[in-house]
């Protein structure tokens, strides 16, 4: 992964939330502001998510809208390594995936 | 009841282990009409069922004791109903407890429900398939140690009808622990889909406690809370259309703003118009959120339809152990010491148990939680090795910890602050059940 030192990330103009069901991981990711909503849409499709993390997220990806908050809901199938109860990660539950997202470049370009 | 008046309820516990000063606080000074204690994962009823069989008198939450000796006066004083799941997988023996704690408080005429009704093992058949993944029960080779279904606010209703002061039950959905009593005040038949999903909402934004006001949240620099040591838990004030303001006590640490609600609002959901409880398909896609005030968020304009005619069921089995140990390594060099004994244990694990046991191999301050997702950082000076196992056979666990211990003499230079552990591993799935198989019960004792 190359990242320019001065690129924006979505941590830039949004904030996130994750949790777990079973093996689904979801992710709801918000703008700090409404202006920035159209650029978090457009930059965080579910191609863009799954194809940056293709080894955790073995499933599809699915994305809810909920334009009048300025959020976007990321349901991430098969990506918690079996789930809380199976996974030998030390973040089993994936509570951490929000910043897998977070740290997302706005240059869809890059990671 | 069918009063207009408010409703004020609390959050006493968002999870098995949270805290309870905070809790004490909220109702001392909170003016509540009901504190929730949600002490229930997937995870903690799992492990419940094992506590209860190595011992028949355990299997409820840890933390029941210090949790009822501190409520059960201040919630009594308060005159606020106390409603949890901390039965987990044995109800009766917490509610049995919590009746003996109250009588030596001095509490006579305490009443405490006990909903028993959670465990289905005994209804749900082998062929059964998994809810989210291909199989079925019988597929897997593993014994099963427990299987409870979600029970809903129709199975917490009868226990608040007769009066109970607590209310214990095991596999309570979480959000029907409020739902429940917001129905049974206001008046709102269950069958009112839009009304119990108005209540639903209210439920999963305080199920969590503090991660409405401010807990899970903070990031400083970014999304700063302020007194976050001292966070205080949610408080509800719930008008009888359902909407609601979720507020916390003036002086408690933490916030309620629009962020922190929104972050709540789709937590642990998929389609937001589709929120499956026992209770409603709850629909939180047109929920409106607006700030009124320092720490005073409104909430409104969620919905729902139908229940679901199957519930969620939680299968825990037995999986055998889990192994973690860890060395650490500083200073330059820190980074390729700490990939060589990384190297060194997986060859050596390798010979030892092949493929009959799950191996996973870290290096923190590197590559870890993000190890799958394909993120390394470099430069780190201060790292630890850690490794985890999980096998059926607890030597496998035990050869691990004693490669990772042997590294300090045998591995690379420098390498300090071996640390092990091996504890029981339940893994669980989930499944459907036909509603009618499932029967609630409610059991009122009197301390």
């Amino acid at each position: 992964m190359t990242v320019r030192a001065n690129a924006r990330i979505v941590r830039d103009i949004a904030h996130a939330r994750a949790g777990d069901k079973g093996n689904t991981s979801n992710v709801n990711v918000w703008a700090f502001d409404p202006k920035d909503y159209d650029l978090l849409k457009r930059t965080l499709t579910p191609e863009r998510i799954k194809r940056a993390f293709p080894d955790l997220i073995k499933g599809p990806v699915e994305r809810y809208e909920l334009p009048h908050l300025g959020g976007l809901n990321f349901v991430l199938h098969d990506a918690l390594e079996g789930g809380v109860n199976s996974s030998l990660n030390l973040d089993s539950h994936g509570k951490s995936w929000s910043f897998l997202i977070l740290g997302l470049t706005l240059d869809d370009t890059g990671r | 009841m069918n009063s207009t008046s408010d409703f004020r309820i609390g959050t006493g516990a968002g999870f098995s282990s949270d805290r309870l000063d905070p809790a004490i606080d909220l109702v001392e000074r909170g003016n509540l009409d009901a504190i929730v204690f949600e002490c229930l994962g997937e995870r903690t009823v799992a492990f419940a069922h094992r506590d209860r069989m190595a011992n028949p008198k355990r299997g409820y939450n840890a933390h029941l004791e210090r949790r009822m000796r501190a409520m059960l006066p201040v919630c009594r004083k308060a005159g606020t109903i106390l409603i949890t799941n901390m039965g987990a997988a044995n109800p009766r023996a917490a509610a049995e407890r919590t009746v003996a704690i109250a009588r030596e408080l001095g509490l006579a005429g305490l009443k405490v429900a006990c909903i028993e009704g959670d465990d289905v093992s005994a209804v749900v058949t082998p062929d059964t398939p998994f809810m989210d993944e291909p199989g079925r029960l019988s597929d897997v080779g593993m014994p099963v140690v427990g299987m409870n279904a979600y029970l809903g606010a129709d199975a917490i209703v009868p226990a608040l009808e007769a009066g109970a002061d607590v209310v214990i039950g095991g596999r309570l959905s979480d959000p029907s622990m409020f739902a429940a009593p917001l129905a049974l005040h206001f008046g709102w038949s269950l069958d009112d889909a839009p009304r119990i999903g108005a209540g639903t909402l209210v439920g999963h934004l305080m199920e969590c406690g503090m991660q409405v006001t401010g807990g899970y949240f903070a990031d400083p620099g970014v999304k700063d809370v302020p007194d976050l040591a001292r966070c205080g838990y949610p408080i509800a004030e719930v008008t009888a259309d359902g909407s609601a303001v979720i507020t916390k006590l003036d002086g408690a640490g933490g916030c309620v703003t629009p962020a922190t609600v929104r972050e709540q609002l789709l937590y642990e959901v998929h389609d937001p118009e589709r929120y499956l409880t026992p209770d409603v398909t709850a629909d939180f896609s047109r929920v409106t959120i607006e700030a009124r005030g320092k720490d005073r968020v409104a909430v409104a304009h969620a919905s729902g339809t139908r229940r679901p005619d199957r519930l969620k069921v939680t299968v825990g089995f037995d999986a055998g152990f889990v192994g973690e140990a860890g060395v650490s390594y500083a200073g330059p060099g820190a980074q390729t010491r700490g990939e060589l004994a990384a190297d060194i244990v997986r060859e050596r694990m390798a010979k030892l148990i092949g493929n009959d046991a799950e191996l996973r191999v870290d290096l923190v301050g590197v590559s870890s939680l993000f190890a799958t997702a394909g993120l390394r950082s470099s430069g780190a000076q201060d790292v630890r090795l850690h490794v985890a196992v999980r096998s059926r056979d607890r030597e496998h666990a035990e050869a691990m910890l004693w490669e990772v211990e042997s590294l300090l003499c045998c591995g690379p230079a420098g390498g300090g602050g071996y640390r092990g552990a091996i504890t029981a591993s339940v893994v669980t799935k989930s499944l459907l059940i036909d509603r009618a198989k499932v029967k609630p019960t409610v059991e009122i004792m009197t301390a």
